[in-house]
């Protein structure tokens, strides 16, 4: 009797642990692609124009994402809390790779734009959070969640500058944005799977308030910035 | 002769004695003792609890070295110590505000440093939210340390003193800005001050004065609404009425907030130790406890975003502002103000 049970347990326990580890699970890479309109980013040489006709280039663009969550179309969900610096100059910084996702059909991914209040205020932190990435405010604590600078002639800024740095996590001053994708065809994820997601850069000047370089060439601190945060909402999709 | 031979071989051994006790390494050791987390039974639970952070004597040590380090500014002249002067709790003695780097002089008073892991911001204006970040805004801004954090532990690293105390610290030798803020944070966090006559008072240990009782009750009356026993504040931001001066072009928490409400509103400050930290208020403008009264009974100005308590107003009479300073010097805590744990190492020895 007793051997019977125990071989029972010893089954079950078997088959659990067989289902735990070999539950197939794949990777994720999802690039991020930086685009200005239909064309991709190109730094400081490259001019490009806005709603209103007025010319800019771009010398610097960086964002955080974070808290990355996959959805299968039967509603279960991966979820990443890890924090990424996108940064424009750095290639390697572009690339996300998530790792044992189980494998499915895949038809939504979500992330955060900026930094959760929480990770605003738990004191010093490392890796992509680490302060000395020149995207943290000192004086008014907090991260900057995405930075774009450039130039533009009809900027009133010191050397016609563009400088947009946007953060801020508290009411009524809130810029984070939690973007949401879906992905038209389902991503089938398997042993290695890509994803492509393009941020484009006109539309933090656009849609649904148009920038006027002439008069909004500078956002350092609180002040418009939801503005901006409300422009870049949209400037996500999935190619 | 004989006594001449006496007296030099007296002197002799003094001079050996004093040199023993200041060469000791005991008076800079620090113990498992030193960093013990022993919070005083008659004050709230601390907002900043060394989570992941437990103070170590390795950690502490180099958290000590850290502050009191030049290196952290850009051309290796203001150290942390430099304006946190222990002799003023940690303000700057007798600077209304403070001069960094190049001598360029800032805008605002040094504040002390103590009771801080009661603090749930810092500044004047409360714009930094821990107290592991706190030493980022003296580290950057431009009249003070003017450096670069990422440059600072580029620096640290190529010493071998700093990489073989992170090792001691840490365990291995990898040198970051996480790293070097929490053991920061580790030796300002135990800055506690809660040994003056007062808390001898209040724990039955010691007496106070008639004047000084006295004076304990006219401030109860009167002035502990904001500035709340045990820790001295409320860990709020209030307009106490001070004249805003152009030249500073400092509205206060109106800056952080963005709200027009926050016009000219500042931290209350504790008033622990008060008797060693003037001069007073945000931009230091009153030198004496006597001139602070006077400005809240008399001087102090009238705008929309005053507080409540001014409106209604406070009145003391000459004779009672003197048992309340009274009071308020009870307030000094000299085992905090000479605790050997938080002098500077490299005073005497390197």
């Amino acid at each position: 009797m007793l051997k019977k049970i125990l071989y029972k347990t010893f089954c079950i326990a078997a088959l659990v642990a067989a289902m735990s580890f070999t539950a197939p699970t794949g990777s994720v890479t999802i690039t991020f692609n930086n685009y200005v309109g239909s064309s991709l980013l190109k730094l400081d040489n490259t001019t490009y124009k806005n709603e209103l006709g007025q010319t800019y280039t771009v010398s610097k663009f960086k964002y955080y994402v974070g808290n990355i969550h996959l959805k299968k179309s039967d509603g279960t969900e991966y979820v990443s809390d890890k924090y990424y610096l996108i940064n424009e100059e750095e290639a390697m910084s572009k690339q996300i790779t998530l790792t044992n996702v189980p494998e499915g059909n895949y038809t939504n991914v979500s992330f955060t734009l900026g930094v959760d209040s929480l990770h605003n205020c738990s004191g010093a932190q490392t890796d992509a959070l680490d302060p000395v990435n020149a995207m943290f405010w000192a004086w008014n604590t907090g991260y900057i969640f995405l930075k774009i600078e450039g130039k533009s002639p009809v900027s009133t800024q010191p050397g016609h500058l563009l400088e947009f740095h946007i953060g801020g996590y508290m009411q009524p001053n809130n810029c984070i944005r939690r973007i949401n994708l879906t992905i038209k065809n389902g991503m089938q994820v398997s042993n290695k799977t890509m994803l492509h997601i393009k941020a484009d850069v006109s539309e933090l000047f656009k849609t649904p308030t148009s920038i006027d370089f002439a008069k909004l060439s500078s956002v350092t601190d609180l002040h418009n910035a939801t503005t901006i945060a409300n422009n870049y909402a949209d400037m996500f999709s999935i190619q | 002769m004989k006594r001449k031979h006496i007296y030099i071989s007296a002197l002799i051994i003094a001079c050996v004695i004093s040199l023993a006790f200041i060469g000791s390494d005991k008076y800079w050791t620090i113990t498992v003792n030193d960093v013990k987390l022993d919070f005083p039974a008659n004050f709230p639970k601390p907002i900043y609890n060394f989570k992941d952070n437990t103070p170590t004597p390795a950690g502490f040590t180099l958290g000590r070295k850290l502050f009191y380090d030049p290196i952290l500014s850009r051309d290796s002249s203001i150290s942390c110590g430099f304006c946190h002067q222990r002799i003023a709790a940690f303000a700057h003695f007798d600077h209304p505000i403070s001069h960094g780097i190049n001598g360029l002089l800032g805008r605002r008073n040094v504040p002390p440093l103590q009771n801080l892991i009661w603090q749930n911001s810092f500044m004047w204006d409360g714009g930094v939210n821990n107290l592991e970040v706190q030493p980022i805004s003296p580290i950057t801004n431009h009249v003070e340390m003017a450096e670069d954090l990422g440059h600072v532990v580029v620096k640290l690293k190529r010493s071998k003193t700093y990489v073989a105390m992170f090792n001691d610290a840490f365990g291995d030798t990898v040198i970051n800005s996480q790293r070097l803020l929490k053991v920061l944070a580790q030796f300002t966090g135990l800055m506690i001050s809660n040994n003056s006559r007062y808390d001898k008072y209040i724990r039955g240990e010691d007496t106070l004065s008639a004047a000084e009782l006295y004076g304990l009750k006219l401030f109860r009356d009167n002035c502990a609404q904001c500035h709340k026993e045990p820790l001295f504040t409320d860990n709020s931001y209030r307009n106490n009425g001070l004249k805003y001066d152009s030249s500073f072009h400092d509205s206060g928490r109106m800056a952080i907030t963005g709200n027009k409400n926050d016009f000219m509103k500042f931290r209350v400050p504790s008033l622990r130790n008060i008797e060693m930290t003037y001069p007073y208020m945000h931009d230091g403008r009153f030198h004496t406890l006597k001139q602070v009264l006077d400005h809240y009974t008399q001087t102090f100005i009238r705008t929309p975003t005053l507080d409540g308590i001014l409106v209604k107003g406070i009145s003391l009479s000459e004779q009672d502002k003197t048992y309340i300073i009274s009071f308020l010097k009870t307030l000094t805590d000299k085992s905090f103000l000479y605790d050997r744990r938080f002098a500077d190492p490299n005073f005497v020895r390197n």
